[in-house]
């Protein structure tokens, strides 16, 4: 039985520009009690975190805590 | 990160504290500040840091027991009335007693409680008889708070670790067995004595949105702590009393009458009508809740626009800054604007939660649940309304019991088959190549759970629940598929999930007759207290399944009156209570 790739429009909105992942931090990712986000590389070698599983409980501690204001925690559209 | 690695060490601690949230951390703390030779493990599968029902924090205590506001006696009568008298009244005159002590201690740790200008605590009535809500200016920061204590402390903390099932041997607990979330890697741990605070079971009915993970509960609670109980066959409490909550609507977080209530707003009709005559959140409320949404007079709504700007200003500074601060961002999103119109409110759906609710695992005065060793807190334990305050104040009282206990015992022998046979079923989803990933398994179990389990309980809907649920369970343990270790946690979640419907199926098919209000409303069955003024308790059959036997309820220590018994039974809003106005 094959597994289908389905797009999802996900809540957490990381941007690359403010993000410090590069610089070793990972509070976005440690800080999640459900434990969806991750560090990724961008196109030009640089790291940022993302939201790589769509599991959001919209409860903010992300953005709450990112030191550089990078994390923007929206409503899931399903209940938007 | 999440590749499945293949590996399992061993650690032996005197208490094991599993789960990092409300209840485990202050478990951790008291056992150690008890016992500092006591090696205290607190586990947690995701980061203590932010981890559970608070993890943003929390806008007040909503059963404090303070002197001068409040009696022990007075607060067990109060909730022994709001659960139809099926309580054990001893777990709850400890909490009552005990809980001053332990909102002292909270001050301590820096967690302020309001106060008015002449320095005492402001204490808000919002139950029917007694006055006990106090709210948290800073209520944002209690978990950081804790986590400074736990360090301070030098507690033995373990991230990211998921207990699958706790190990006994020797009539008691022996320990647990774990599996990291990040790696699947095993640990097995050997402990004297565990506390077991893993919340609620939030995942159990499907929100009305369709999104998973957009339940009333913090969705990491996803029922662990009833599914292990169980297994390592502890007794569960009346697990048929469902936890149903008002929210607002779609958004799925509370309404939050207990912050409102004292300033005024309340729960009206679509005419702007109050409806029911105490917002404390109780069986019968909600019952009225759902007869109004049923009987044309719906949608039910959040009153708040008649206040003054101060008023709602005051309100939304709480409720968008602390438990659930995207709230502000949901209105937003809606154009909804407390001061402009009414604000629509639901029911939520299904779930275990002792936080609100009368069901649980079984636990006596000491938290201690029906195995030795064994201990519950917080919201899976079932001393009935607890909130964040029980959370804390149980969780205490394991930890100093269990520190007790530990004295006179050592590591109780198991057998290591169990560890084997426990890692071929988590492993399962590992090895398969393709079949049916865990959402899907957990999805379907909870659009069952929406259409054949939520009240008005009809039995045969419940008895084709069980039909089916068996053919998804069938599915789970044959068919499902992971491609990580973060998806093979959710597999166990999944898998959580599943017992916890089949438990409340059954335990809602045991009770012939009506209950609580909405949470046990068996249509075709009245309230029966020549057979059913007892509990019932679950545990796991000969056969494997969930098997439910009565128990009964234990002398009250503050007796009741007739007046006292029918406080709760009359929640609607009559032309007498509109008249008293």
């Amino acid at each position: 039985m094959p597994l289908a790739q389905t797009s999802t429009a996900v809540p957490v909105v990381v941007d690359d520009a403010l993000c410090i992942a590069d610089k070793g931090c990972t509070v976005c990712v440690d800080v999640c009690p459900l434990d969806v986000l991750r560090i990724a590389e961008t196109a030009d070698g640089t790291k940022t975190a993302y939201m790589k599983y769509d599991e959001c409980w919209y409860c903010m501690p992300c953005e709450t805590d990112c030191p550089t204001g990078a994390v923007t925690v929206n409503l899931p559209f399903l209940l938007r | 990160m999440d590749d499945i690695l293949d590996g399992i060490d061993q650690i032996d601690c005197d208490i094991l504290v599993i789960g990092g949230g409300t209840a485990g951390p202050m478990a951790a703390l008291k056992a150690k500040r008890k016992n500092p030779d006591a090696n205290v493990v607190l586990l947690e599968k995701a980061h203590v840091k932010r981890s559970g029902a608070i993890s943003m924090g929390m806008d007040g205590l909503n059963n404090s027991v303070i002197p001068g506001y409040a009696t022990p006696e007075q607060y067990t009568k109060e909730i022994t009335i709001a659960n139809d008298g099926i309580v054990d009244q001893a777990p709850i005159y400890r909490y009552a007693e005990e809980c001053y002590g332990i909102i002292q201690e909270l001050d301590q740790f820096g967690i302020r409680f309001q106060k008015d200008q002449n320095g005492e605590y402001d204490v808000k009535k919002v139950h029917h008889i007694g006055t006990y809500v106090l709210p948290m200016p800073n209520g944002d920061t209690v978990k950081k708070a804790l986590y400074r204590q736990l360090r301070k402390a030098r507690i033995n903390i373990s991230n990211r670790f998921m207990a699958t099932r706790l190990l006994t041997g020797e009539g008691r607990v022996a320990g647990a067995i774990c599996v990291n979330t990040r790696s699947a890697e095993f640990l097995v741990i050997r402990a004297k004595a565990v506390i077991m605070c893993l919340g609620a079971a939030g995942r159990l009915g499907l929100p009305s949105s369709g999104y998973l993970y957009g339940t009333y509960e913090n969705p990491t609670n996803s029922g662990e702590g009833y599914s292990m109980a169980y297994h390592a066959g502890a007794g569960l409490a009346n697990l048929e009393c469902y936890q149903i909550n008002p929210l607002i609507k779609d958004y799925n977080g509370p309404a939050c009458a207990y912050v409102a209530g004292p300033l005024g707003g309340y729960t009206a009709n679509a005419q702007g009508d109050r409806f029911i005559e105490c917002d404390y959140w109780s069986g019968q409320m909600m019952q009225e809740f759902y007869d109004e949404l049923q009987g044309g007079k719906g949608p039910v709504y959040l009153k708040l626009n008649h206040l003054a700007e101060e008023t709602v200003s005051e309100i939304e500074r709480v409720l968008h800054i602390v438990e659930r601060p995207t709230r502000g961002h949901f209105h937003e999103g809606r154009g909804t604007d407390y001061r402009k119109q009414m604000i629509e409110m639901h029911i939520s759906e299904i779930g275990f939660c002792s936080g609100h609710s009368a069901s649980g695992v079984f636990v006596d005065r000491n938290a201690e649940t029906t195995l030795k060793g064994l201990y519950a807190a917080g919201d899976m334990a079932n001393v009935p309304h607890n909130y964040m305050l029980g959370a804390f104040t149980n969780g205490a009282i394991a930890g100093t019991e269990a520190v007790d206990f530990i004295k006179d015992v050592d590591f109780a022998n198991f057998d290591m088959g169990e560890v084997d046979k426990e890692r071929e079923r988590v492993l399962a989803p590992t090895k398969r190549d393709d079949g049916i990933p865990p959402n899907q398994i957990e999805y379907k179990t909870r659009r069952l759970v929406n259409d054949y389990l939520q009240p008005p309980k009809v039995t045969a809907k419940m008895m084709t629940a069980q039909a089916r649920f068996e053919e998804v369970r069938h599915a789970m343990e044959t068919e499902m598929v992971v491609k990580d270790s973060h998806e093979l946690m959710r597999a166990l979640e999944a898998s959580s999930v599943m017992d916890c419907a089949d438990m409340a199926a059954s335990a809602s098919l045991y009770r012939t007759e009506s209950r609580w209000g909405l949470y046990h409303n068996r249509v075709e069955y009245a309230q029966n207290d020549e057979d059913w003024f007892c509990h019932t308790i679950m545990t796991k059959g000969d056969d494997g399944k969930p098997s439910s036997m009565k128990r009964d309820v234990e002398d009250y220590i503050v007796p009741l009156d007739e007046a006292d018994k029918v406080a709760y039974a009359n929640q609607r809003v009559t032309a007498d209570t509109v008249a008293a106005e």
